[in-house]
Order: structure tokens, then sequence, then C-alpha cells
């Protein structure tokens, strides 16, 4: 049994001019130990994916179809006081920018403390021991001295560090990291990356890695999933997505990354611009701007389907399975 | 019009200083000093005609500060910058010479006015340079310029707001190609914007730059996006250009320790599964840089001479560094 089991998860928003539909049919699980990365462009609904699981998505926005399932127990129609028992405890958050993540009032030892005694019956002086240890943990120095500075105290890079203390240190079996590198410089995101990745290895702690940074994705993840429109556009193992994508999407995402290695003259682009969730064409919503539409691409919406080593949502595929 | 020379910007030896000094009663009360920012320390660089100089670095490395000295959005605090070979500030004050350098900023929801429609967005500079007189005639070049960018010149009747972040990227590359410029500071001109809209824009300004002969000063902190931009590519640290030289030679033979850090930092595509040891430590605060080479605290090869003499650029093959470690020979490894 998968530790998260996303099934055909939809999100819809009332608006004044009707319902909009911001994550339609999602499905996906998430092993134990795993990343799972989540890629996409604004909007495409990979944030509202996270926002559904740990059960924040804002109002009017709510869960209007389907089941999110932890170890095999259903945790979205959860009432508001147990969901925040789960919060911190079994899933975890870390959200793109650590300052405001953090409370600015408090010392960052007294929010780590209340965090695990919250969760964790320890006594004031272990729980203040398992503090310092988490801070070592997550790389930073002289934690002894500095659990009781102010989080303005520190740099970006450190409040972030502080930010996976905080995510991790009840322990959780699964963290949403919500672009969690985005706000960084480069070498700072590297460390970070590194770090998280670690720790997920050492504490055998899934993870739900959003981002918009390919980069970033095909270094740490084990699986990705490609978000179009809210939906799932291709899902498979990492290699395979990033070296031989399946969606016509995923293949245009990957040509279009400029790359360090090797300088190409012109990068490929996709035309056009993601449809706003007002105006989702009929059939595949990637429809048109996909340079290998056919007819049945405009009518019929394609679920994912075998598409070699991963699964492709596009009616490409289905012909290939036919054969088989 | 003045006649056309081959380096478009020269910047000689610029520095630029920031006051960030407590108020004077403060300073008096507790007895301390002025305190000056070095956000540029002596940079030099030249831009040929029909070239793209890159300069890339992480945040507060002073690279939007030389984008805004550039245009003269700030004056030097010593140093020479010239456009054409006029000193900047004469070729300011002439709208001839004015109106051939332009800039494209960051953020496409903040720099457009959107109260404007976009068509009085761009003939702005067409009217305030006077280049054209009748309305005919700038509702005219106007429709040329969005079409040139990839919209349609009835888009002009819009708002910015009924536009994505790429196609307000668009107008405001329509907006500032409409003065005639030979010269765009481009400032991270992509960083707001997902990778597919960058690849547009990113084609967009070098189908531009072939057509119209333009020259770009370009900033990003992105390197992937730099190499896919630049001729030649300065690497900055804490105000200072550490590494340039053409952007090929950069990339394949990096030199200076911090842009071999920078280049294996950076996550790729081509790294699935691969483990790596990032570099430990962070930028410095660029009120108090650490003596020497502002890089020693986290160079691998920082010797005694490295925390006590700035080293000085030196040239090597077609690249100029400034590392002891390099010039001493130390730094093939």
């Amino acid at each position: 049994m998968s530790l998260l089991d996303v099934q055909d998860l939809t999100v819809e928003f009332p608006t004044r001019r009707g319902v909009l539909r911001a994550l339609d049919g999602v499905s996906f699980s998430i092993e134990a130990g795993e990343v799972l990365g989540v890629v996409g462009e604004s909007g495409a609904g990979k944030s509202l994916t996270g926002a559904a699981i740990i059960g924040l998505l804002e109002p009017p926005g709510r869960v209007a179809g389907g089941r999110i399932l932890l170890d095999g127990a259903r945790i979205d129609d959860l009432p508001a006081d147990r969901m925040r028992a789960i919060r911190g405890k079994q899933i975890g958050a870390i959200f793109q920018d650590p300052l405001t993540t953090l409370n600015p009032l408090y010392s960052i030892g007294r929010q780590l403390v209340e965090t695990i005694q919250t969760h964790l019956r320890l006594s004031d002086r272990d729980a203040r021991a398992r503090a310092v240890k988490w801070l070592e943990d997550v790389g930073i120095p002289a934690a002894r001295e500095r659990i009781d500075a102010y989080p303005h105290e520190f740099s970006g890079g450190m409040r972030q560090r502080v930010v996976i203390a905080l995510a991790l240190c009840a322990e959780p079996r699964l963290v949403i990291a919500d672009e969690p590198t985005t706000a960084l410089d480069v070498s700072i995101q590297a460390q970070i990356i590194a770090l998280l990745k670690n720790l997920a290895r050492e504490h055998g702690t899934s993870v739900m890695l959003v981002t918009h940074d390919m980069g970033v994705i095909a270094e740490t993840a084990d699986r990705v999933a490609v978000m179009y429109a809210g939906r799932i556009a291709e899902i498979g193992p990492v290699r395979e997505v990033v070296k031989h994508p399946a969606h016509p999407y995923s293949e245009g995402l990957m040509g279009s990354i400029p790359s360090l290695t090797h300088r190409v003259e012109r990068l490929r682009q996709i035309d056009g611009a993601m449809p706003r969730l007002t105006a989702i064409p009929q059939g595949c919503a990637f429809n048109p701007r996909c340079e290998k539409v056919f007819d049945r691409c405009r009518v019929e919406r394609p679920d994912l389907m075998e598409a070699g080593r991963s699964r492709a949502a596009c009616w490409l595929y289905a012909a290939e399975n036919a054969h088989v | 019009m003045s006649e056309t020379s081959a380096v478009v910007l020269e910047a000689t030896g610029v520095t630029r200083l920031f006051d960030v000094s407590r108020p004077w009663l403060q300073r008096v009360l507790v007895g301390e000093k002025r305190r000056h920012l070095r956000a540029v320390d002596d940079v030099s660089f030249a831009i040929p005609r029909g070239t793209t100089l890159a300069l890339v670095g992480e945040s507060g490395c002073g690279k939007s500060t030389v984008a805004r000295l550039a245009v003269g959005l700030y004056g030097p605090s010593s140093g020479d910058i010239r456009f054409e070979g006029q000193a900047l500030s004469a070729a300011r004050s002439q709208a001839a010479l004015r109106r051939r350098m332009n800039m494209i900023f960051q953020d496409p929801y903040a720099s457009l006015n959107p109260r404007w429609r976009v068509r009085d967005i761009v003939a702005e500079p067409i009217r305030a340079f006077r280049l054209l007189s009748s309305a005919a005639e700038i509702d005219a070049r106007v429709g040329e310029l969005l079409t040139q960018v990839g919209l349609a010149a009835a888009d002009g009747e819009k708002y910015p707001h009924e536009f994505s972040g790429g196609q307000r990227q668009r107008i405001s590359i329509a907006r500032a190609l409409s003065s005639e410029p030979d010269f765009l500071v481009c400032d991270e001109p992509t960083s707001a914007l997902d990778v597919s809209v960058q690849a547009q824009i990113l084609n967009l300004m070098k189908e531009l730059q072939q057509r119209l002969g333009l020259t770009y000063l370009f900033i990003s902190h992105n390197l992937a996006v730099v190499r896919h931009m630049a001729d030649r590519l300065g690497v900055m640290y804490l105000g200072r250009i550490v590494e340039m030289g053409p952007g090929e030679e950069v990339f394949r033979n990096p030199r200076h320790p911090y842009t071999r850090m920078l280049l294996e930092a950076i996550p790729d595509l081509d790294m699935v599964g691969v483990a790596r040891t990032p570099v430990g430590g962070e930028v410095p605060s660029p009120i108090n840089p650490p003596p020497g080479c502002p890089f020693h605290p986290r160079c691998k090869l920082a010797n005694d001479r490295c925390r006590v003499e700035k080293p000085a650029h030196v040239r090597v093959g077609e690249v100029e560094v400034a590392c002891h470690a390099v010039q001493e020979g130390r730094a093939e490894a």
C-alpha cells in the first residue's frame, strides 16, 4: 500500500460567474521514502494539489470530488481539529518564503519546542534537546548558541533550514515542499536540496516536491508528475520523463529549458499560453498548442494511459496500446 | 545623428557607493562614522555593437546596480561610463542620444501603467522624443511594433491586465523598441516568467537583435539563460567582476573558483541521479566585505595572500580573472 494515495481529486472554486474547476481528476500515489516531483507552469495546479492534501485550501476553494488516503485512511473529509493533529505530525509542510513561515516575534527555539511538544509528549528539557539536535541536523552552525535567536538574525538560507527543521521535527511520514528553494540563490539552493534529499533518505520520509524548476526535480526526485491546466499530463520515473518525455507538453517543456552543457541557436518553444480556467478547451486541454494534434484530441479528454515506462494523458498512446 | 562607433558602451573603473549611515543625531551620539555600501567596485567592461554582454551573479552582487548605471539611472561614484564615445551624463542630456538606449525590467506586472492602453504605453517614447507627429503615423508605428514582438496590432486597444506575463513582457519590449534604440539594458527580463514563456521571450530577443542589430547588456542570475544569450560573460561577486570573457570559453573552461562553484551548484537536466557535494557558506554582507579577495572565506584555494591582498584582473588567454590562485597557477587541480 502506498503512503499517500490521491484518487481522482477535483478541486473547485465557486465564483459569481460559475464554478471554476482548478483540479480535475488528479490521481497519483507516493510510496514510503519516495520523492515525487510535481512540475508545471504557474496556474497548472501544483501548489493547489499540495494545499488540498494538507487540508489548507483557501476558501471558497473546496474538494469537490475524489479521495485522499494517507496510509489507507481517508484524510480529505476529516473535521478541522482531527486534520490539525495530522498536519505537522503525519504531514509536514515547507513553503517558498521562509520569512513568512516563521513567526518573527518568537525565537526559533521556542517555535521548534512548541511544535515538538504539540505532537510528541516530551518534557521541556527533552524537547529543547531535540530542537538543538534538529538544528544541527539541518546544518546550522553553533546550534546550541543560536537556538534562542530570532528569525531576522538568520540569513535566507539559514532561515529555510530552520523551516525544514520545523517541518521535520515531529518526524512526519510525508513532507510537502512547495517551491522550497525558489527564493534562494543557486549556491544556497544546492545546499538545501542536498539537505532535503539526505534527511528524507535517513528518516525514510516521503517528499512531495513542488517546483517549476526542472533542474531541481531532475536531481532530487525519484518520479515526476507534469501538470497542465489542472490535470496530470504525464507521470513516470524522473529519467524517463526528462530524457524521453512521452506527452507533447512535457517534450516542449523540456526543450524550452536552456541547457548549461550545450548551446542551441534557438530554444524550442511552445507557442501560446496555458488556457485560463474559464476557457479550458474541449477534449485535451493542450490540443490548441500541440504539434501532434488530431481529431480525437479536440473532442475527447484523455486519461492517463501507458506510454513506454511512463503514463501520459495523450491519445497518441491509445493506438499504441490497442496493438498490444 | 552622431556617427556610430564600434563600442557602444564602455565602463572604466566604475564604483558606486550607497550611503547606509544611520541618521546624523544617532551617529553623533554613539560616535559612529558614515558607512558606505560598495555596491559596485571597480568594474570595467566594453560592449561592442550588435553583441550581448551578460552579467551573472547571486543576489546582492551588484548586477542590477550596473544595469542602472549603464542607462544613467544612477551616476557612478567614481570611474567613467561612455556611450558611443561620449560621457554618459553628457549623452543623457541630449535627446538624440538618450533615445538610443532603453531598458527592459524584470517584473512585467509592475513596469506597465495599469491605467493606460497598450497603444499609449508603446507610443509614449515616440511622443516624448517627438519621433513622429501625426496621430495616424504613431498608430501605424505602434501597430508595427506590436506585430514585431508577436502581438496583434489590435491589441493596442487593450489594457495591460488583459495580458499574461509573457505577453506583458512583449509589450515592455515593444515599448523599449519604440524609440528606435540600439542599446538595450535587460535586467532579469525572464525571471518572472515560466520556462516555456521564457523560451518564447529569449527567442524573440535574439531574433530582434539579429534583425535590428541591437546591443544588449543582459543581467540575470540564471546561468543557463545567460549561456544561451551571452557573447561575452562577466561573473560578479560582491560588486566586482571576478571573471570575464567570451561566454563559451567561460562555460567550457571556468577559471575563477567562484565561477566553478556556481557552475557546479546549478541543478541541471543532465544531472539526473547524480549526487554532488554543494559548497558551503553564503555571500557576505557588502556593507562589511571581507578584506583581500571577497571570495576567500568560501574558497578552497584561499591562502594568506588571498586574505590580505585584493586580486587584480589578470589576462589568461581570452579571459580576465581576478584570482591569486589562478595567477600563481594554484588553481589547476
